[in-house]
């Protein structure tokens, strides 16, 4: 049967979306002989906004986000010059025209070089949009309006995601924008209301401010939801610090727009019931993102969604309702939004299925990086989880507030660069998590989520000597626990 | 005949009477009831690890012993292994399997037998751990019998936990062999040890010794290692006291409280590498958006007078948390003049004398010079360096160490014109591949390089700041010799320790004559048993700050409360580097794992920026027993520089 099948059917393996994950797959199953396609097509947003090959982490987020993130550092570090000897006149004005362009240049150039990964590993690529015809086989739509029919023995979905637009907020879509655009703007987006708690919000209007930009964040509920709550509102506390405005507690009503062009944002305040009204050139929302698996007649071919989300359910090996159908990244039920878990999963997943593997994706301890104008990195547990996992009595919190070196000559404010380790109060002391809130936050968690994966403990973490002067010594250096009550600053050397 | 009770199981102290022969008029001590942890006892360490067996059995031979449980594994300097050990055998990236190195009620009770431990050799004038058939502890009873010294004896071989004592001593004293003696609180040693200090004099002197001494501890050196180790000491509870004093640099720079790392070092070192990093971000930012004039200037008094500052307030930041921990600072030069005194030269020339009981030498090192015509008047060194009042211009700098090789870099960040002048290889002791690609992007951002060449003569062509200088030079291969002008010459061709005129010689520690190190054993003691030594003047140990501190600081709880570390060190296109145009295939990471280890992972490099921001997690992981498939399981950060160490090998 199985000859017969495999003889019959146009490939080994369809993936369906040409992100980090699908990429991967396809890359990886190709190394191990197989015959591969990748289809992947770019719904343009509701502003027009496309891209090319690569997903959302290349085209509209992870790539040009850190880009014009290090060009809001790069406006911290031409004030901080003066100090070190540097004569530069300030205030230093910014130009987004060429910013933009150049960020938009490098991304082009990934496009281009995944579609030559593509062909050097023979993996065929098709621009064309997807949908499900039977299990087996799935009917692609080129721009000019052709159709093709696909067959493969195995099919992975990883179509991701896209921005959410709210649906009863009158003028959200007409005038409002997402990350699906903010990258790709030709001109400056001046004043810019940005809609959201997440860390695309939180992100978008830290680069925003940086660039010298008037940005607002509105609020509904808690910032950073699933973080640790502590280091979150410490994020909050920098960027406010910084220029950024926040209206917590709000949630907006209408947009419209003024005959001068501007936007006029209604929103309510939910503390006092009152209703306000502000102007902003832009208004981004950055509300959550919705699974891109409408277009693609998932019914079709038996593949069950979470009817809440309208994600793919998945098992523990990425396997969907039906047995030669996988799923992974973004589009995926209960799954880290993230490229690096994406990629991992997906190459596992075809190591399982060509290499003869077993190894499935272990979820534990994921670490990320919220790139805030002040970094955030963590790993493990927050303390809230922890505490709710063990106890308060059992989970033991080693802190510590620093000074980067840098900042020092600098004279800049370090009151949130900030350290916490979490641990379980029982020797060894086990670590469960770290929050680094500084300067190169995902450079310094990268390393201690190595650590936590080898099952470190605080007295092993004790153990390691520091590399001095840096600000990830001080991880090593967490000597104060909250229980002590003692003063948690670092002093001396 | 009195018993002591020691711990869990039985436990048998003898006090031996005088003249009596050994084992026969035995007398019962006073049980020893388990003390509510008792404020950490003085005592003090001479531990020589003689050759294995020379002495007498090690742990693992020991005969008439059934093995404690965990006997091995819960050995604190063989955790880590315990730890990979059982890592092995458990799916990877499971963390319930991989933690656990032993009940912690099991390491409990080592502590509590630590404490018991201690507070017997506390209360003993003579303690002496040993076995009733081992010919070696009975020669050490007959001396001290012969010398009409009482002395406590606990026979290892006749309580129940002899073994796990031998292994909580072997611990603290790093001998795992018996006799185990401490005389007055100090660990002398073994037999021969014992005998040694008989001969020369020292047994004696430590049984006459008193507390009558000015302070506990006196430490000479005020920097990172000595300041960690006194305020340590004086957080335990001890009377300690601080001398420091920077004797001035033949271009007649000084500076204050906090040794190399604070004033002359880390510190300035790493402000000016920020500084010439702001200048390539400065060169990147118009990449970004940012629009400024072309021309932008570097002004180096304006950067040096920050950095001063900065180290104004450090050193009054130390010398006010000795204050707090009423550490006694003086500062003074200070001079050993006989056993257990010190002498204390202050700037004026006045002399004060102090006494301690033991005694840490932390005086670091001072930058080395050529020994050729006109190097002492007219080149500087670190030391003068970053409080230069001038720009120092056109510099030769003359080494190939990470000092030379980060001066030379942060001057032509500046836009100076450098020059580094190598004797043979760079960075000697680090990866040399990872030195070669250091040295060839330096030479892509403008540093020149004179490789084996070596400066004869250094004659001043103008005064001024800076002045013109020239330097002759001759090839290290043929007779070739090259003459080049320069503004200033920088030397970082090694540093020397501060050890050959502090009097040692005075109270008898060896030093190596060649190096001027102080050779210590594994827990830092010099030859001399109450003289210890950390830091940079130690022979055969990093010179690193955080290993002085962290060895400083274990050193003083050794001594007087409450362990030894293997040290890690360390010496792609980055995302921003795309945009900003900078050069592609200079960033590069390797790590090195022992295939016959399970790929353990035994060496990580990494070459880019924020390299110290990297290595730091990985350093730790390392230390939690790090192998290629955990850190291929490991998820990277995207996009950071650090995700290459997941995602590329």
């Amino acid at each position: 049967l199985e000859d017969h099948l495999t003889g019959q059917r146009d490939y080994d393996l369809l993936v369906i979306g040409g992100g980090s994950g699908g990429l991967a797959c396809a890359k990886e199953a190709a190394q191990l002989g197989r015959k591969v396609a990748v289809v992947d097509y770019v719904e343009p947003s509701p502003r027009g906004t496309r891209w090319g090959l690569g997903g959302t982490c290349v085209n509209v987020g992870c790539i040009p986000k850190k880009l014009m993130h290090q060009a809001a550092l790069l406006g911290g570090l031409i004030r901080d010059a003066p100090h070190y000897g540097w004569e530069v006149a300030q205030p230093v004005p910014h130009d987004w025209r060429k910013m933009a362009e150049a960020v938009q240049n490098h991304v082009k150039s990934l496009n281009w070089g995944h579609r030559v990964q593509l062909q050097d590993r023979k993996v065929k690529y098709f621009n064309i949009k997807a949908s499900f015809v039977d299990e087996h086989t799935v009917c692609g739509v080129a721009k000019g309006g052709k159709e093709i029919l696909l067959s493969a023995d195995h099919i992975i979905i990883a179509t991701g995601g896209r921005p959410r637009y709210p649906t009863h907020i009158e003028g959200a879509l007409e005038y409002g924008i997402t990350s699906d655009d903010i990258f790709w703007l030709k001109e400056s987006p001046g004043k810019t209301l940005v809609v959201g708690a997440s860390y695309v919000a939180l992100e978008c209007a830290g680069f925003l401010t940086g660039i010298g930009l008037d940005a607002t964040v509105m609020i509904r509920s808690i910032p950073l939801r699933g973080f640790d709550q502590q280091m979150s509102s410490m994020v909050i506390e920098h960027m406010a610090s910084h220029g950024t405005q926040f209206l917590r507690g709000c949630a907006p009503s209408r947009v419209r727009r003024l005959p001068d062009g501007h936007l006029q944002v209604t929103w309510e305040d939910r503390t006092t019931g009152k209703e306000d009204t502000g102007t902003f050139d832009t208004v981004l929302w950055a509300i959550g993102r919705v699974p891109d698996t409408r277009s693609l007649n998932l019914e079709k071919a038996g593949v069950d969604t979470s009817p809440d989300t309208q994600k793919i359910l998945v098992d523990s090996r990425e396997g969907t309702s039906v047995p030669h159908i996988y799923a992974i990244g973004d589009v995926v039920e209960g799954r880290p939004e993230l490229t690096p878990t994406a990629i991992m999963a997906g190459r596992l997943l075809v190591q399982r299925l060509f290499g003869g593997s077993s190894d499935v994706m272990d979820y534990d301890n994921v670490p990320t990086t919220v790139f805030t104008p002040l970094e955030y990195g963590c790993v493990g547990l927050s303390e809230e989880e922890a505490v709710a996992r063990h106890g308060q009595e059992h989970v033991e919190v080693y802190h510590a507030h620093y000074k980067p070196l840098e900042f020092t000559v600098a004279g800049r404010d370090a009151s949130q660069c900030y350290v916490k380790m979490v641990c379980l109060r029982e020797p060894p002391q086990l670590v469960l998590g770290l929050h680094f809130l500084g300067p190169n936050a995902g450079e310094v968690t990268q390393g201690f989520a190595l650590g936590i994966k080898c099952g470190a403990s605080y007295a092993q973490v004790m153990r390691t000597v520091g590399i001095h002067p840096t600000c990830s010594e001080e991880v090593v250096k967490l000597r104060i626990s909250k229980r002590s009550g003692l003063d948690p600053t670092v002093t001396g050397c | 005949m009195r018993r002591a009770v020691l711990g869990v199981g039985r436990a048998a102290a003898w006090r031996i009477r005088a003249g009596a022969e050994s084992g026969q008029q035995r007398q019962r001590s006073p049980p020893l009831s388990p003390v509510p942890a008792p404020p950490p006892p003085a005592f003090r360490f001479v531990s020589r690890p003689g050759p294995a067996g020379s002495e007498s059995e090690t742990v693992e031979q020991s005969p008439p012993q059934s093995p404690g449980p965990g006997k091995a594994g819960d050995a604190p300097n063989r955790r880590s292994g315990h730890v990979r050990g059982a890592r092995v055998l458990s799916p990877p990236g499971r963390r319930a399997h991989l933690s656990s190195p032993g009940p912690s009620s099991s390491s409990e009770a080592r502590e509590e037998l630590r404490r018991r431990l201690r507070e017997l050799i506390e209360r003993s004038r003579v303690m002496i751990f040993s076995k009733s058939y081992c010919p070696h502890s009975t020669r050490v009873k007959e001396l001290f019998s012969s010398l009409g010294v009482e002395c406590n004896v606990l026979e290892l071989d006749q309580v129940d936990d002899g073994a796990k004592i031998q292994e909580v001593l072997s611990g603290i004293t790093n001998q795992k062999t018996v006799p185990n003696v401490f005389v007055n609180k100090v660990h002398v040693g073994g037999c021969d040890q014992t005998f040694q200090a008989y001969q020369s004099g020292l047994l004696q002197k430590l049984l006459e010794e008193d507390s009558a001494y000015d302070y506990d501890l006196i430490i000479v050196g005020g920097g990172s290692g000595g300041l960690s180790c006194a305020k340590e000491a004086a957080i335990l509870g001890k009377k300690v006291m601080v001398l420091d004093f920077v004797v001035p640099s033949p271009q007649g720079t000084s500076w204050g409280l906090g040794g190399t790392c604070v004033n002359v070092g880390c510190i300035p070192k790493k402000l000016m590498h920020q500084a010439a990093l702001l200048g390539q971000a400065l060169c990147d930012s118009r990449k970004f958006g940012w629009e400024y004039d072309q021309q932008v200037k570097h002004k180096w008094e304006t950067m040096t007078k920050a950095i001063q500052n900065h180290i104004s307030s450090l050193n009054w930041g130390y010398r006010l948390s000795l204050r707090e921990k009423a550490v006694a600072y003086v500062n003074s030069y200070g001079e050993f003049v006989e056993h257990h005194k010190i002498k204390a030269t202050n700037k004026k020339g006045q002399e004060t004398y102090y006494t301690a009981a033991q005694f840490v030498i932390a005086t670091g090192e001072r930058p080395r010079y050529l020994g050729i015509q006109g190097d002492k008047e007219y080149c500087i060194t670190s030391d003068d360096l970053f409080s230069l009042p001038y720009c120092p211009g056109k510099t030769l700098v003359v080494g190939a160490s990470y000092v030379a090789l980060e001066c030379a870099g942060f001057l032509a960040g500046f836009g100076l014109d450098v020059t580094v002048m190598v004797r043979s290889i760079l960075l000697r002791g680090f990866d040399q591949e990872m030195a070669e690609k250091v040295g060839s992007y330096m030479e892509q951002h403008g540093v020149k390089f004179l490789r084996k060449f070596i400066p004869v003569m250094i004659q001043q062509l103008e005064k001024g700041s800076p002045g013109k200088l020239k330097v002759l030079a001759k090839s290290t291969e043929g007779t070739e010799t090259i003459e080049g002008v320069y503004n200033t010459v920088l030397l970082a061709i090694g540093r020397d320790s501060c050890t050959r005129k502090i009097g040692l010689e005075k109270i008898g520690v060896k030093i190596n004559e060649k190096s001027g190190k102080i050779p210590v054993n594994d827990v830092e003691q010099t030859s001399v048993p109450y003289v210890y030594a950390v830091g940079d003047i130690l022979e055969g140990r990093p010179e690193l700050t955080p290993v002085a501190i962290q060895s400083g600081k274990l050193l003083a709880r050794r001594l007087f409360g409450a362990s030894l570390e293997k040290i890690y060190h360390t010496l792609f296109w980055p995302l921003e580097w795309t945009v900003a145009g900078r050069e592609n295939n200079t960033c590069y990471a390797k790590i090195i794992c022992n295939k016959l280890d399970h790929d353990r992972v035994i060496g990580f490099h990494i070459l880019g920026p924020n390299a110290g921001e990297v290595t730091q997690g990985f350093a730790a992981a390392m230390k939690c027993g790090l192998t290629k498939q955990l850190l291929d399981d490991t998820i990277g950060i995207h996009p950071t520089c650090g995700e290459v160490g997941n995602r590329r090998f």
